[in-house]
């Protein structure tokens, strides 16, 4: 088995660009690509966060990780199979499924059971299997005392888990969400982080997280920052904040703690660079008083 | 508010009728309807009045929900007692008045379809009060599959309405919400005459159409994501299966409508 074979994901050189539009006169205007030259390979069984602003690209990235777009130019393999080739298309979306934002606007069904069922229906899946995935899905996903309520009497945090029982019920082996947590409450949103970190851990399932909240991209393996169509950062979370200065020039934050750690640093403080968590931080400051109030005086340093 | 809008009218308790085979249950309500439109005598209406009475407490459905689903039709009811009253001219004259005339079997077709009438409401809404909209979805899918030989979308058909079920609830709210958005813009939506009542609708419903728009178009990425490619070699979680009680109570109904038959005739 070659290397490629062994990623999850593999998008080699893409490129893409929307349809070319018109302007005022009729006449065609070639437009911007969205995505310049984008590659990535993400490994099975990882847990991998896409940082970028509004427009940098990483939602058209996502759309082409299950064949909803094709690049123009370069090409995306997912589990070995070609996203462009027309007889892959199903298996494609069954090997990696998607979660968009919106949880209202991806639920089929008027009953939580039948839309978990609805995409193993599509499938072709035989009735007892059917109901087997599903509860399996529900349970999952901590629904399934829910599974027979109706999806406008559930909150947002709960409609999102609903959605991603969807996709699980496939069986995909990866599965991608495109701002899962942009429109739920806090509570809503620990929900959904706790249930696919829960996915990734104890199922092996390969995640990919768009997002643009840093907190949440801090807890991936693995951080990607997009901007303007390209890949501008990819490492660790921890390697990727420390770089605080160019993360502020592309416009994105870093997480408080990360942020506060670099402002001791600022000021002189001698603090490791790479804390990205609360505890880290709490440790590093405990340390850090500590060390200030049994060591000199500041006032007389 | 507009949240208190009941879709269907799905009232979900324990009973025989609520577990019988919805597509069954359609097939009985339509035989009941030509039952009752074909009966001509009080004694028919009899027939179909025990043959309620016998599904209504089958249904374990308490009579005061059938009674909600009267209230609305009263005005419609009193319309054609009256009309039946005033222009039939049939038997004695009780009571005139210039044009206007009362006679005794203006009184009895009056009487007679008013009961008629009330049975066709109490007998048809057991239907939908003990049958789920999804299955009654599922039950017109399946009665109507012998014309996808004729080409007709039945999947498609059966996708659409459940569809649309699903996402009332989702654009009431969201009415609610524009609702409250043009108000808080000084938006007068319940004052006024006629014509401006009307006008005030068009920024409520053009936000509405378009926010329906995208949804759909969401909603389609969503469906294909999920491997949605129309309804062949599609499964169900839920097949529609006839049990032996179904085949009884379609005995049952078959039994009445004999029997209401033979008395149209015999009359």
């Amino acid at each position: 088995m070659n290397a490629s074979m062994s990623d999850m994901i593999d998008v080699q050189h893409i490129v893409f660009r929307y349809p070319d539009s018109e302007d005022d006169e009729g006449n065609p205007v070639k437009s911007e690509p969205i995505l310049k030259d984008v590659t990535l390979r993400v490994q099975r069984g990882s847990f991998t966060a896409v940082l970028g602003h509004n427009g940098s690209g990483k939602s058209t990235l996502a759309k082409h990780i299950n064949a909803i777009l094709l690049p123009e130019e370069g090409r995306v393999l997912v589990d070995g199979l070609d996203t462009a080739d027309e007889a892959n298309l199903f298996a494609v979306r069954q090997k990696a499924g998607m979660v968009f934002q919106n949880p209202d606007n991806q639920i089929v069904a008027t009953i939580v059971e039948e839309d978990v069922a609805f995409a193993p229906e599509n499938l072709g899946v035989p009735p007892e299997e059917i109901r087997r995935r599903v509860d399996d899905a529900l349970r999952a996903v901590h629904m399934y005392e829910y599974r027979s309520h109706a999806p406008s009497q559930l909150s947002g945090g709960q409609k999102q888990r609903v959605a991603i029982a969807g996709v699980i019920a496939m069986q995909p082996d990866c599965i991608v969400l495109d701002e899962p947590t942009a429109m739920l409450d806090p509570q809503g949103r620990q929900e959904v982080l706790e249930t696919i970190h829960r996915l990734n851990r104890e199922q092996g399932i390969t995640i990919v997280l768009i997002t643009h909240d840093m907190e949440e991209a801090a807890q991936a393996d693995r951080v990607v920052v997009i901007d303007d169509g390209r890949i501008v950062l990819d490492d660790t979370p921890e390697k990727v904040f420390s770089r605080v200065e160019e993360m502020k020039a592309l416009g994105l934050d870093v997480p408080q703690v990360t942020e506060l750690i670099w402002e001791l640093r600022q000021a002189g403080f001698e603090v490791p660079s790479e804390i990205i968590t609360e505890d880290g931080c709490v440790g590093v400051l405990e340390a850090l008083l500590r060390n200030t109030a049994s060591g000199p005086d500041p006032d007389h340093r | 508010m507009l949240k208190d809008i009941t879709l269907g009218q799905y009232f979900p308790v324990e009973s025989l009728l609520h577990r019988m085979d919805p597509r069954f249950k359609i097939v009985f309500t339509m035989l009941f309807i030509v039952m009752l439109f074909a009966g001509n005598s009080y004694l028919t209406l009899v027939i179909g009045a025990v043959f309620v009475l016998m599904a209504q407490l089958l249904s374990h459905i308490p009579l005061k929900m059938s009674w909600k689903s009267v209230k609305p039709i009263l005005p419609v009811l009193v319309f054609t007692a009256v009309l039946n009253l005033l222009f039939i001219d049939s038997g004695d004259t009780l009571w005139e008045w210039r044009f206007l005339k009362i006679t005794q079997g203006g009184i009895t077709t009056s009487i007679f379809m008013i009961c008629r009438i009330l049975l066709l409401i109490v007998g048809s809404s057991l239907l939908t009060y003990t049958t789920s909209p999804i299955l009654l979805t599922d039950a017109i899918e399946s009665l109507l599959s012998p014309l996808k030989r004729i080409r007709f979308p039945v999947h498609e058909m059966a996708m659409m309405m459940s569809i649309a079920l699903r996402f009332i609830p989702t654009l009431l709210e969201e009415t609610d919400k524009i609702m409250s958005a043009q108000k808080a813009r000084g938006a007068s939506l319940d004052s006024g005459g006629l014509m401006q009542r009307v006008r005030a609708l068009i920024p409520i419903l053009i936000p509405l159409f378009i926010s329906a728009f995208r949804r759909a178009e969401e909603l389609a990425t969503a469906m294909e994501c999920r491997c949605y490619r129309g309804g062949e070699g599609r499964t169900r979680l839920r097949s529609l299966k006839a049990q032996p009680r179904d085949y009884a109570g379609l005995a049952v109904c078959l039994a009445f409508a004999a029997v209401s038959i033979t008395v149209n005739i015999l009359r």
